[in-house]
């Protein structure tokens, strides 16, 4: 069974369909890239897997034992944590409160895990520093490290490079390349269609047509020549 | 020294500095999530709705205003907290329209009811808090100390929640969080905290108990833990400084306080710049 079924979904807000007729399923090992144009829908639909907004219609179908629980996710950041005075230990951390329930406090568990993860993104060095004196790409990375401290099986990113000058863009690629290879199954939104090509297995395209299918299967297709044109 | 000493006699001195501090405690608790939350002026929408619902309390001629008075701000504070993150109407204007709204009619029912004969004394006092904190009742004090333990204890109880949702809601939610639980209980604290703080400061001056504390700790301390604790100790002097001064001095307490705690930010800012440079 797979990690992520969805069967004729529609996403939006309040009960408004922003996207609609959505389906696609992601295997463990997957690494989804989703395109389409502003406004067409793609966070609301990331929103939507996580279980942030309602789903209008359809259904999200989730097996494989992946738990509720174990999904990381990346988001876009937020005006709140440009200036955000938390340590990056600190926000390491808080990722591993999914897997607490009710605990009040962190046991040497979680403080190995997110160390760990840590040492995974590269960034121990900055464990004492604040969040709010890193450049973009030291936050994403930590904010990585972050997401894998809720899961070891499935991350979701939204748009993980934007804001990041093109050297270290290409890092952060290669760094969500080498979890997948590394067995965590990535679902990613992504404007850059060529860096989308590179490393992703399957792509879904959202918009007035919707694609899915592998990678070569999009190139392909109308709405992928469209694209790449 | 000799005539602190000799106020100190006085148990209605004590009874204010003890509650002084215990609040000023308490609102600087989580002043530090509400101002990087975006909602610095919370305290100061919550206070006139606060007054809105002691004018009515007034008029009704309620022997024990607290029990209409906090009801009112629990749930005012729920509505804005919660509409804060995708609401048609914007947090800050949310606020802001309440607060003014509350403020207008509670001043205007005050004026066509007249409760009392010294009706601008009344409002001044609410509004700048004025004596009130010298007048406390035993069970006033008792009050102050219960919900300051309570709200203490579930602060730090919910210590690495309260920094998870504030950090980022929508990745404690994705992770299974209860975030809008965790919304509720800041809510409501923060409700508590402001009907309590009208004794101390009056209504117009509670959103500077909540905020300047965080803010100056904000500008030396870069760690979630240490912005908390630097916080807390420093609600708790300049209250006890503002609190001494203006017995001593005879000035207003509830603007003394804010005095000091305006004197700190300013040092606080000077400390945060040397350390930078240097």
């Amino acid at each position: 069974m797979s990690l992520l079924t969805v069967k004729n979904l529609a996403v939006g807000y309040e009960s408004r369909a922003v996207a609609e007729g959505i389906n696609f399923k992601v295997d463990a090992g997957d690494y989804l890239c989703i395109v389409g144009e502003n406004g067409s829908g793609k966070t609301t639909l990331m929103k939507t897997l996580l279980g942030l907004e309602p789903a209008v219609g359809g259904s999200i179908e989730v097996g494989d034992g992946l738990r509720k629980n174990e999904i990381g996710y990346l988001p876009q950041q937020t005006v709140v944590q440009k200036d955000f005075p938390a340590s990056v230990r600190e926000i390491v951390l808080s990722g591993c409160q999914g897997r607490m329930g009710l605990r009040p406090f962190y046991r040497k568990e979680e403080r190995k895990l997110s160390e760990e993860n840590m040492k995974r993104m590269d960034i121990m060095d900055l464990a004492d520093r604040s969040y709010r004196d890193l450049s973009g790409g030291q936050q994403q990375r930590v904010l990585l490290a972050r997401a894998l401290c809720a899961t070891r099986k499935i991350l979701l990113l939204d748009e993980p490079v934007s804001g990041l000058d093109p050297k270290v863009a290409s890092e952060m690629y290669s760094l969500i390349a080498e979890l997948n290879k590394e067995g965590v199954t990535i679902i990613m939104i992504s404007h850059d269609i060529a860096e989308a090509l590179r490393f992703a297995s399957h792509i879904l395209h959202v918009g007035d047509n919707i694609f899915f299918g592998t990678k070569e299967e999009y190139l392909k297709s109308e709405e992928g020549k469209q694209w790449i044109r | 020294m000799d005539t602190l000493i000799m106020y100190l006699q006085f148990p209605f001195v004590r009874y204010a500095l003890i509650v002084g501090v215990l609040i000023a405690l308490c609102s600087s608790l989580l002043g530090v999530t509400l101002v990087l939350k975006r909602f610095s002026f919370i305290g100061d929408g919550l206070s006139h709705v606060a007054f809105g619902a002691m004018a009515i309390a007034s008029v009704c001629n309620l022997t024990n205003q607290m029990l209409l008075v906090l009801p009112v701000t629990i749930i005012s504070a729920i509505l804005l907290l919660r509409t804060g993150q995708n609401a048609k109407i914007k947090g800050d204007a949310a606020i802001a329209m309440i607060s003014v709204s509350a403020l207008a009619f509670g001043y205007l029912i005050m004026n066509i009811f007249k409760p009392s004969s010294n009706l601008s004394g009344d409002v001044c006092s609410t509004l700048f808090g004025s004596t009130s904190i010298l007048t406390l009742t035993v069970t006033e004090v008792w009050l102050c100390v219960a919900l300051s333990i309570v709200v203490v204890a579930i602060f730090i109880v919910f210590y690495n929640k309260i920094f998870a949702v504030t950090f980022d809601e929508n990745f404690a939610k994705a992770a299974g969080t209860r975030t809008d639980i965790y919304n509720l209980l800041i809510a409501t604290v923060i409700a508590v905290i402001i009907v309590l703080a009208m004794n101390l400061v009056g209504s117009l001056l509670i959103s500077a108990l909540v905020i300047f504390p965080a803010l100056s700790a904000m500008r030396i301390f870069r760690n979630f833990k240490s912005v908390t604790i630097f916080s807390a100790v420093l609600s708790v002097v300049c209250a006890l400084a503002g609190l001494i001064i203006s017995i001593l001095a005879g000035t207003p307490v509830g603007s003394t306080i804010v005095a000091v705690d305006a004197l700190a930010f300013g040092i606080c800012c000077g400390i945060g710049a040397t350390v930078k440079q240097g």
